[in-house]
């Protein structure tokens, strides 16, 4: 496998790898975990760098693009298998020969499957779909000794053992190293339209969307770009058959008292804002007005508003803790997805919960030795 | 420290747990006498689950009143070493809330207020003996529903459903428990009272949540869950279809799914199912039968519409030789009725039977439907097949006359070769029973020492002294202390569960 010595200093936070290895095969992953002491760090295409606290070591770069086998598409079963290191878009090409599609639309660029997994990244089409968690029905990892485990499988219904799939779903390579990965798929939808309406502020955005929320039109995506204090703009994202798209749309329109049909989405649908300070947040999802109302001035974003998920961009000089704060009525969080200078695991993910010490427990069962990621997760893991 | 699981739960069976009955004493004294049961009589009651065939007595029965009675009950079977098994209504089919010997079994069904509702955030916050049904009747209120819909909607409680990551018919389009629980109140084995998720769609951290959805009960007891809830469909539209081969039904059912439809649920019954049903509950399904499919489609009335009749059409090139739509409430709810009741009427055309709970591909069903007949025949029982035909999970009804000396035996036998056959194809064990302690020497056919050996790992964090419903899930209990790889070559035979016929 190629391995790199002396690695380029562009390292997060000033940590700077000892070593990059790039395996090509979940065999190599194992060889390198066994074969190695020290801290390893599981990336993929590098696209979500500041999306974890940065590690408090990293003897090893581990970097998971070479294993980038589609290893199974069965278009009946709407089942698909695939390695770590598959790229979200050459996924979705290969799906959608079949008419099919993973109905994940993170917007990163090149992002890998394994890197979605331990990133637990999304997109706007949560909404409808829902999430990695409810995607992903069986992951193979590698743990912090070499041992090679799989959980779940490949097929859509699955009860036996433990789902540990939600367990390294959003754990940012500190249990283990994803190697590969089974989806539950969709259809690719034949027909999609959306409705665009300006609104005036976050109050009256929050009041729509709730609208939206409690009809019965089914949108795969609800997005507002807002500028706190300021405009914003609403997208309400239908798609289906032709004709349900085209009725769903009249009834939007009447719904949320005006707006106009295009068949495209803007621009700003689906991107992360970018900033000195990016945040994402998450919250009750009918607070969306008063989680808006609680940004400092001068944040903008995008929020998938009848989800209880937000992106902002805030000023460099924001007071995290003072957000935090305010959101903490909601069930809300912020956690720092980029920021400028490098931040401790506090302030990067915020107050810990009462969960803590099971957390605690679990990593230290998976890695004990705290070679993987080290520090990168919440409170310091 | 951790004490190795033989000590904990084993002792002999039927004998006396002196250490659980001085627990019952000081139990009486903390939560009041009438909630701590050790009369022989009325511990029957709670011997087994609803899989009647593993029955064991437990020691004490606690029938919790209040969260507290749970948080105190467990730190008193933590201090002492004694094991706890929690139960909800008690309609498990894998054995998972069948008592250990000299344990405590605690009973949540009286944990049955509904704490809130709140249909602008889309949750309902429930004890865990909330029964299903109640949760999507609360929400109907509002125009939402609670999707998860287990067959035993009635009776089962959350706590349960969420324990099993309970399925049920509307699971294909709307995903399973564990897609629907948003945070739940967990009381770990020590007595520590954690909260896991919340209201928010997501938490900074690891998503234990995840871990704890369909855990069987052995990563501590649910005392409150939070649920989402759906908005409920603006059209509803179900057809009731008959083929005269089984074949045709299944290769219906892989036409709709690749024609990139999604019902919200395709559920099949065979012609001894069909049988049944109609001896039970009259549901008039069409005369001469082999095979029915009960399909329902919901979402917005354009997209229903226009799907509905193609499904009629792929039907019909398959040779459905009726389908009857449903004109309204009523005549949805016969249909329904039939599949529902499918279970309990069996027991009409058969002394006994057996329920197993096996999943495969969709495309295989064709296949591993004749296989199943062929095994059956080779066996000399009968199979009646009614099932959650979207998702490839299947539920063989294996019936048998248990005055037949060795009939019994003989059903499990095939019961348990149509697993294998399962797991040879790619499927699995168990799509929403849940593993307990029927399935878990199948565990190991599924999956490696290692994959077995790294859900331990989550096992031993929640429950380093193997306390919390010790003896299910896993084909050999371990000692939390002992790392993965090493085992011990006697695979010992499993104590706790006591005494079982
Ligand atoms: C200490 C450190 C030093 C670095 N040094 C260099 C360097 O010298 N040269 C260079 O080019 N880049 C370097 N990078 C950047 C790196 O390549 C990535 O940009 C970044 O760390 C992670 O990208 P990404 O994995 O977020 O994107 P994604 O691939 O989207 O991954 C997102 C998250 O998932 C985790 N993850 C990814 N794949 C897996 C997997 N298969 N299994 C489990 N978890 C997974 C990651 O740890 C990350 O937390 C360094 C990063 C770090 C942390
Ligand atoms: C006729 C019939 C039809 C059925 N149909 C379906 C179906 O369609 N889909 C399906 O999924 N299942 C079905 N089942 C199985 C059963 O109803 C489900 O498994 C249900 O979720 C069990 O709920 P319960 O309250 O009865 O739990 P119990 O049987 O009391 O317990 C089940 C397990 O959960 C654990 N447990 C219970 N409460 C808690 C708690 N609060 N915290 C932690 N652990 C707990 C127990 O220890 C045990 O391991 C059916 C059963 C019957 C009898």
């Amino acid at each position: 496998m190629a391995s790199v010595r002396g690695a380029r200093p562009d390292a997060i936070g000033g940590v700077v790898p000892a070593e990059v290895v790039e395996p090509a095969t979940a065999d190599e992953v194992a060889e390198v975990l066994r074969s190695t002491r020290g801290s390893v760090v599981p990336v993929g295409a590098g696209t979500k760098t500041g999306w974890a606290a940065p590690p408090s070591a990293c003897d090893v770069l581990l970097r998971t693009t070479g294993l980038d086998r589609i290893v199974e598409h069965e278009p009946g079963d709407l089942v698909a298998v695939a390695e770590a290191g598959v790229t979200l878009d050459a996924f979705q090409r290969r799906l959608a020969e079949h008419g099919q599609m993973l109905a994940l639309d993170p917007p990163e660029e090149g992002a890998t499957l394994g890197g979605i997994v331990g990133a637990n990244a999304s997109g706007p089409r949560r909404l409808r779909y829902g999430t990695v968690r409810d995607l992903l029905i069986g992951v193979t990892v590698v743990l912090a000794d070499g041992t090679t485990a799989r959980s779940g499988g490949k097929v859509v219904k699955n009860v036996a053992g433990y789902d540990l799939g939600k367990l390294y779903t959003g754990a940012h390579g500190g249990l283990g190293v994803v190697v590969s990965t089974s989806w539950r798929l969709h259809p690719l939808p034949k027909a999609a339209g959306a409705v665009v309406l300006p609104v005036g502020d976050a109050e009256a955005a929050g009041r729509l969307a709730a609208a939206v929320a409690r009809s019965t039109l089914t949108p795969t995506a609800v997005e507002l770009s807002f500028v706190a204090g300021g405009r914003g703009e609403l997208v309400v994202l239908f798609e289906s058959i032709e004709a349900s798209v085209r009725a769903q749309s009249a009834t939007a329109l009447a719904l949320l008292g005006g707006g106009e049909e295009r068949a495209e989405v803007p621009d700003w649908f689906g991107r992360r804002p970018e900033g000195p300070l990016v945040v994402r947040l998450a919250y009750a999802p009918a607070a969306l007005p008063d989680v808006l109302a609680a940004l400092p001035d001068g944040a903008s974003g995008t929020a998938s508003a009848c989800t209880g998920v937000a992106y902002a961009a805030l000023p460099g000089e924001a007071d995290l803790d003072a957000l935090r704060a305010a959101i903490t009525p909601y069930d809300g969080s912020a956690v720092v997805l980029a920021a400028r200078g490098p931040l401790d695991a506090a302030a990067h993910w915020g107050p810990v919960a009462d969960s803590f010490g099971l957390m605690t427990r679990v990593k230290d069962q998976f890695d004990p030795a705290r070679r993987l990621s080290p520090g990168r997760l919440l409170g310091g893991l | 420290m951790s004490q190795h699981l033989a000590e904990v739960a084993g002792t002999a069976p039927g004998a006396a747990a002196p250490r659980a009955l001085r627990l019952a004493e000081r139990l009486r004294a903390r939560i009041g006498a009438d909630r701590v049961l050790t009369d022989p009589a009325q511990l029957r009651t709670y011997e087994c689950d609803g899989l009647a065939t593993f029955r064991v007595r437990p020691a004490v029965v606690v029938l919790a009143g209040h969260r507290d009675d749970v948080v105190e009950t467990v730190r008193m079977c933590a201090r002492d070493g004694v094991p706890f098994v929690a139960r909800g209504s008690g309609t498990g089919l894998s054995g998972g809330a069948m008592p250990v010997a000299d344990g405590v079994l605690i009973v949540l069904s009286r944990l049955r207020s509904i704490v809130s509702v709140d249909p602008d955030n889309a949750r309902v916050v429930a004890e865990p003996g909330v029964v299903n049904l109640w949760v999507t009747r609360e929400a109907a209120l509002y125009g939402q529903a609670y999707a998860p819909d287990p067959s035993s909607q009635q009776v089962c409680s959350i706590g349960g459903n969420v324990a099993e990551n309970a399925g049920g018919a509307h699971c294909l389009k709307y995903g399973f428990t564990v897609n629907h629980v948003m945070g739940a109140e967990v009381v770990l084995s020590d007595g520590e009272v954690v909260h896991l998720g919340g209201t928010a769609p997501e938490h900074p951290g690891l998503d234990l949540l995840g871990a704890f959805v369909g855990s069987e009960g052995t990563l501590g007891v649910a005392t409150q869950v939070t649920l989402r809830t759906i908005q409920a469909p603006e059209s509803v539209r179900t057809m009731l279809v008959g083929f005269h081969e089984v074949a045709d039904a299944a290769g219906t059912v892989s036409d709709v799914i690749a024609a990139g439809i999604l019902p919200a649920a395709i559920e099949m019954m065979d012609a001894l199912a069909i049988e049944a049903a109609e001896a039970a509950v009259q549901c008039g399904y069409p005369h001469g039968a082999v095979a029915v499919l009960v399909i329902e489609l919901d979402g917005p009335r354009a997209e229903v519409d226009e799907q509905f009749r193609l499904v009629e059409e792929i039907a019909g090139a398959r040779n459905a030789f009726e389908t009857r739509i449903a004109r309204d409430d009523a005549e949805r709810a016969l249909m329904w009725r039939g599949r529902k009741s499918a279970f309990a009427a069996v027991g009409r055309i058969s002394p006994a039977y057996y329920v197993q709970d096996g999943v495969i591909p969709r495309t295989r069903l064709p296949e591993v439907l004749a296989e199943i007949g062929r095994l059956a025949d080779e066996a000399g029982v009968r199979v009646a097949n009614v099932f959650h035909a979207g998702d490839g999970n299947l539920h063989p009804l294996i019936l048998f006359d248990d005055k037949v000396p060795g009939a019994a035996p003989a059903a499990e036998e095939l019961g348990f070769a149509i697993l294998d056959l399962c797991v040879d194809l790619g499927g699995s064990i168990t799509g929403e029973h849940g593993v307990g302690v029927e399935k878990k020497s199948k565990m190991a056919r599924q999956f490696t020492d290692a994959d077995l050996d790294t859900m331990q790992l989550v096992r031993c964090a929640f429950d380093p002294a193997g306390i919390a419903n010790p003896g299910k899930l896993f084909p050999t209990p371990r000692l939390c202390g002992e790392r993965p790889g090493v085992r011990t070559a006697d695979d010992r035979r499993d104590p706790s569960l006591g005494e079982v016929f």
